[in-house]
């Protein structure tokens, strides 16, 4: 069994709120990295890591672990926090972000933190490492399952694709990936710099099952999860339409977030709505 | 139980036909591991492991990319995955890929590719790797090796797999000539000495170890003292042997890939702060490939033993190294 297993939703919410302030912090701290991405991302990282995963924060190299991909590297703060918040360090060293010496450098190091998988940051490779895992799990008859999420601007590298003809191929429904649909990226829209859409029937005729939810709803959050896991023969993406920079309004669908930190003005503002939720 | 070693001893094959058996053969051993291919399986020879164990092979389509990140995953499971394709494409195709997802988290992948160099052949430059050495000695922390035949590779397959650690292997598609001794002992770092010249030694890898051996012999009958090293691991490179080598005045590099950024190039890095010698670079002179027969390409870009001797003759150092040993060094570069 792993250690955090709570399906109660308000928990959960609570924890997504107690998580969007730890990346703010590190991210002002640091005055440099990935905010949008990570907002958008908080609550389905939020469910896998407090509810979903089967993980041992005090064992990360426990081998019936679930594993987690964050193929979308750059939200690197988020998966910082999210392993401090379940105990795989000292939430400390979340200060540390993109400072030399740190561990927890500006995109994910394996070779550097336990509790990271595979390293990280060039956009396109997790899926495939994520089917690596998953087939090798299979071989050694591992009931453990693999997730790996990846941003919708992701979905322009062509890896992807040769990914998902691969897991369809090779029938690997021990993996989960899941898309943060938030809509921008770097440049702009992704329907103004190269459009995606429509992502489902991508997928679906790739050979996958899809489930297209609301990727803040934490209900529907964990029941996607729960559902994915039942379906046999065939890989499974949950489609997640989200919100980038998801939780403080002055970023939510700002473009300019993708890759600012915010200013300590900025954090000040940031914590007291996020407060304010906790009231709400 | 190991697998048997020897089999190729003293044969004349190429060096992916004894990757293919010795592939086999560890297969049958060691259930860790397992072998990804692009769809090239015939011609890289994973096919014999393939159809020996269809649940640990992964024909991963014409999808290079993905092929080197899948092993990476395949590695973070225990399993220990051997990726092979083309030369170009695993290295060119795929150079992100196996940077980022295989060598910056240290995974134990190999990637063993064939078809490297121009005795690629008829297929011409599209298919021939001459930049593959390089793109994979500048990663930091990757392991890469060039078997010199059949018996060499064999001995490179068995030892790779008891390594941690990312490596490359490059092999090739032609028939190549034994080379290496029986009592020869392969360990990753190593170089093999035939024998150390007065003159000048020739520093060769791969298909060029033979064109060397060749050209010091032609080269001793005109009363030349070349020595032959086979340098089958060029990253990281033996540096003690390099040192020895250095003792004569005159170092000449041979390699079947370009004269930039491999086996010359490692070898210069070394040489130039540790032991400055001039050093002639044999090999494709910053140009592509081009369509012919193995035999004839050799030839055309210069690398075979008569050329080598050509070379070495033609070479402002040469009259130095003979007329004046080992003095060549103090009268040419500042100490």
């Amino acid at each position: 069994m792993g250690v955090y297993t709570s399906r109660d939703i308000n928990y959960l919410k609570e924890q997504a709120r107690l998580l969007r302030i730890e990346i703010l912090k590190m991210l002002t701290e640091a005055g440099s990295g990935h905010t949008g991405g990570s907002l958008s991302s908080a609550d389905l990282v939020t469910a896998l890591y407090f509810y979903k995963l089967r993980h041992r924060p005090s064992d990360p190299f426990w081998p019936e672990r679930d594993r987690f991909i964050l193929s979308k590297g750059h939200a690197a703060p988020l998966l910082y926090a999210v392993l401090a918040m379940t105990g795989y360090f000292d939430k400390a060293l979340l200060k540390t972000l993109r400072k030399l010496g740190s561990p927890l450098q500006g995109h994910p190091s394996s070779r550097m933190l336990p509790g990271v998988e595979v390293s990280t940051g060039s956009l396109g490779q997790g899926l495939s490492v994520a089917n690596g895992i998953a087939l090798g799990l299979r071989l050694s008859n591992s009931p453990a399952r693999v997730y790996c999420l990846m941003g919708d601007g992701e979905l322009q590298e062509g890896q992807v694709w040769e990914a998902a003809m691969t897991a369809s191929h090779y029938k690997i429904d021990n993996l989960c990936a899941i898309i943060d649909l938030n809509g921008l990226q770097i440049d702009g829209p992704i329907s103004a710099v190269k459009n995606i859409e429509p992502v489902d029937k991508k997928w679906q005729a790739f050979g996958w099952n899809t489930i297209e939810i609301d990727g803040h709803n934490m209900s529907e959050i964990v029941d996607a999860l729960d559902r994915a896991e039942t379906l046999k023969g065939a890989p499974t993406v949950i489609l997640a339409r989200t919100v980038k920079g998801k939780g403080v309004s002055i970023f939510e669908g700002k473009v300019k977030y993708h890759g600012v930190a915010p200013t300590p003005e900025e954090l000040e503002i940031a914590l007291k709505e996020l407060s304010d939720g906790a009231k709400a | 139980m190991e697998p048997r070693l020897k089999s190729f001893y003293g044969v004349e094959a190429a060096t992916r036909d004894a990757y293919g058996e010795t592939l086999y053969r560890i297969g049958l051993e060691n259930p860790d591991v397992v072998v990804l291919d692009a769809d090239l399986s015939s011609s890289t020879k994973t096919s014999k492991f393939a159809k020996a164990f269809p649940e640990r092979f992964f024909n991963m389509g014409v999808s290079e990319q993905d092929m080197m990140a899948t092993a990476a995953g395949l590695s973070l499971t225990g399993k220990i995955p051997i990726a092979s394709t083309f030369a170009i494409f695993a290295t060119g195709r795929a150079w992100e890929q196996i940077r980022q997802s295989i060598v910056y988290s240290h995974l134990n992948v190999k990637i063993v590719a064939t078809h490297g160099g121009i005795t690629v052949g008829e297929d011409g430059a599209s298919h021939q790797a001459i930049e593959d050495i390089a793109l994979m000695r500048v990663i930091p922390e990757m392991t890469v090796i060039v078997p010199a035949d059949a018996y060499e590779t064999e001995l490179v397959i068995s030892e790779i797999v008891k390594f941690n650690g990312p490596v490359y292997v490059r092999l090739g598609r032609a028939k190549v000539k034994p080379v290496m001794p029986e009592d020869y002992e392969f360990s990753i770092g190593k170089a093999y000495v035939f024998r150390l010249g007065r003159d000048l030694n020739i520093i060769a890898c791969g298909v060029m170890v033979k064109e060397a051996l060749d050209a010091a012999e032609i080269l001793r009958e005109r009363g030349i003292d070349a020595g032959v090293i086979n340098m089958s691991t060029i990253k990281p490179i033996d540096e003690d042997t390099l040192l020895k080598a250095a003792e004569a005045p005159f170092i000449v590099t041979a390699e079947e890939h370009s004269i930039i950024g491999g086996l010359g190039g490692a070898v210069s890095e070394f040489l130039s702060s540790a032991k400055p010698r001039p050093i002639l670079r044999i090999g494709v002179r910053d140009t592509f490939g081009t369509s012919g027969s193995s035999k004839e390409l050799m030839k055309y870009f210069g690398l075979t033993s008569e050329e080598i001797v050509r070379q070495i003759l033609e070479s402002p150092w040469i009259g130095l190294a003979t007329k004046g040993g080992k003095d060549i060094s103090t009268s040419l570069v500042a100490k």
